[in-house]
């Protein structure tokens, strides 16, 4: 381990005409994918040499890009601490988390940041998302009561237990990196999706839910049906939501409830 | 703030190559736990022709099982035996995620009840041999 | 509840059944016929297929996977880029199942 860090200092000390050694600032590449949409045909990829810190993460190194070498590079980010879920990137061919992938996880290899994949491209890394907010609305991700309770007859009670049957996707932070991961997804763009339907089972778990009839659409082939339980969008998720059981859970879910109304067409839940 | 959506036009589209499922190892891992149902149903199609063979008599019966002992048969038999291992595993890996197990108000990790399952397996797979021993003459 | 009619229930049932119940017996019948009997460890005359209870355990044992396979390479074919040609898909992986119920059952009854 000495020689290799004797050698690399070596290779960034210089002497000034005064013969004092000084250190250069080790870098790493960002190999980042560029789009001028209206311009550029096809996407083409801008190598970047970013100072390199211990503590930096991929979504710093495009910051000191945007705003030390390249004004025009456009992503998205906001909260840079992994709950708003806006910086959600290719990073060497992972859906991560731009503001969650350490650079030194990488060093001194060079990362390529891409565009989430599954998505069509607006402008470099940014995506567009209309598909899966489209898909959001659909499964109606809000407490949907057959009658509102009067605000006078007080609040809703949930035992312990109740909470923790949907607690876990209540976690998800809508960053689409399980669309990422999703082959389903890639290969059929109709596909509902792991965490539209982890959030509309989320609802449908809720104990002062009684919408379970509305989000019918999880039912749907292209529903919880084209799902083959690959599971990487659970092992990307940063949250844990883990929506490959929750789109598991629904199908046993739906299956009872679909083998009920056959045989017994009179009684509904 | 509805209805502003991108100009379809200038939008890039990528596409999924077909060899998607080479390209990561989960990817190839997944396939193969889909493609072990084949060789488990050919498996079981030669042990019908095998138990089909009782019909034509004997000597027939004798005579297929003799042919399993050549090393093409054994060595498809050692695949499918492989692929129908992998197929269990990931079978209950995947029912511990379906179906959590509850003891009071605490879940029991994932990993022990994918353990009881297998051990369960094993009894069971234990019962048939032993079955097998005892009626088969 | 689904907005569409679908049957999707029903195949994914068998397909977890099957999971359940048969698949996980083939792995001791590969050892037994795939290596005991021809590598000579034990000795069968074949005698205990005449019983009706394990006829009507090789009908489950033989037919479910068939259901299964049917289902996976189903979606397997399909996440392989086959999506266009569905409907062939579904006719030969679940007709196939079909026809092997029948033959399995023919054979058992025979035996």
């Amino acid at each position: 381990m000495g020689f290799w860090v004797s050698s690399s200092i070596s290779k960034l000390a210089t002497r000034n005409r005064y013969h004092e050694v000084t250190m250069a600032e080790p870098t790493i590449t960002l190999n980042v994918t560029r789009y001028r949409p209206g311009q550029d045909r096809a996407p083409t990829t801008q190598a970047y040499a970013v100072p390199y810190k211990e503590d930096w993460v991929v979504l710093d190194a495009l910051n000191h890009i945007k705003d030390q070498i390249d004004g025009t590079l456009s992503y998205r980010w906001s909260c840079r601490m992994g709950v708003c879920g806006s910086c959600g990137m290719m990073v060497n061919g992972t859906p991560k988390l731009t503001c969650a992938a350490f650079l030194r996880d990488y060093y001194p290899g060079e990362i390529r940041v891409e565009p989430l994949i599954n998505f069509p491209i607006i402008r470099d890394l940014v995506i567009d998302m209309s598909d899966f907010l489209d898909k959001l609305k659909s499964v109606k991700p809000w407490i949907i009561r057959k009658e509102e309770k009067p605000v006078a007859r007080g609040e809703y009670l949930q035992t312990p237990a109740e909470l923790e049957a949907f607690h876990q996707f209540t976690q998800c932070i809508n960053c689409m990196l399980c669309y990422a991961a999703c082959p389903v997804y890639g290969l059929e763009p109709k596909f509902l999706g792991p965490a539209a339907i982890a959030l509309g089972y989320r609802y449908n778990m809720d104990s002062r839910d009684q919408g379970k009839e509305q989000r019918a659409v999880i039912g749907n082939h292209d529903g919880i049906w084209d799902c083959t339980f690959v599971g990487e969008c659970s092992v990307v998720c940063p949250k844990d939501v883990d929506p490959a059981a929750a789109i598991q859970r629904s199908k046993v879910d739906t299956t009872k409830n679909w083998f009920q109304s056959i045989l017994m067409p009179w009684g509904q839940r | 703030m509805t209805g502003i959506r991108p100009d379809p036009s200038k939008l890039y589209n990528r596409k999924m190559p077909a060899t998607w499922w080479l390209q990561k190892k989960s990817y190839f891992l997944f396939m193969l736990r889909e493609l072990s149902s084949v060789f488990i149903a050919l498996f079981l199609l030669v042990y019908l022709y095998q138990i089909y063979q009782l019909t034509q008599g004997p000597e027939a019966y004798a005579a297929f099982t003799r042919r399993l002992s050549s090393p093409g048969w054994i060595f498809f038999n050692l695949i499918a035996f492989l692929f129908a291992v992998y197929h269990s595993v990931t079978w209950f890996q995947s029912t511990a995620v379906v179906l959590p197990v509850r003891l009071g108000e605490r879940l029991v990790p994932r990993q022990i009840v994918t353990a009881l399952h297998i051990g369960f397996w094993i009894v069971v797979s234990l019962g048939v041999l032993i079955l097998f021993l005892a009626l088969k003459d | 509840m689904t907005t569409e009619k679908t049957t999707e229930p029903l195949w994914w049932a068998l397909f977890s059944v099957v999971g359940v119940a048969a698949e996980n017996k083939v792995p001791i019948h590969i050892i037994l016929v795939g290596f005991a009997l021809p590598l000579g460890w034990i000795t069968d005359t074949g005698a205990l297929y005449r019983y009706g209870w394990v006829k009507v355990y090789l009908f489950v044992l033989i037919v479910l996977p068939l259901y299964h396979w049917a289902h996976r390479f189903y979606f397997a074919l399909n996440d392989m880029g086959l999506k266009p040609m569905n409907k062939t898909l579904a006719v030969l992986c679940y007709g196939g199942a079909i026809i092997g119920t029948a033959v399995t059952a023919w054979i058992l009854l025979k035996v």
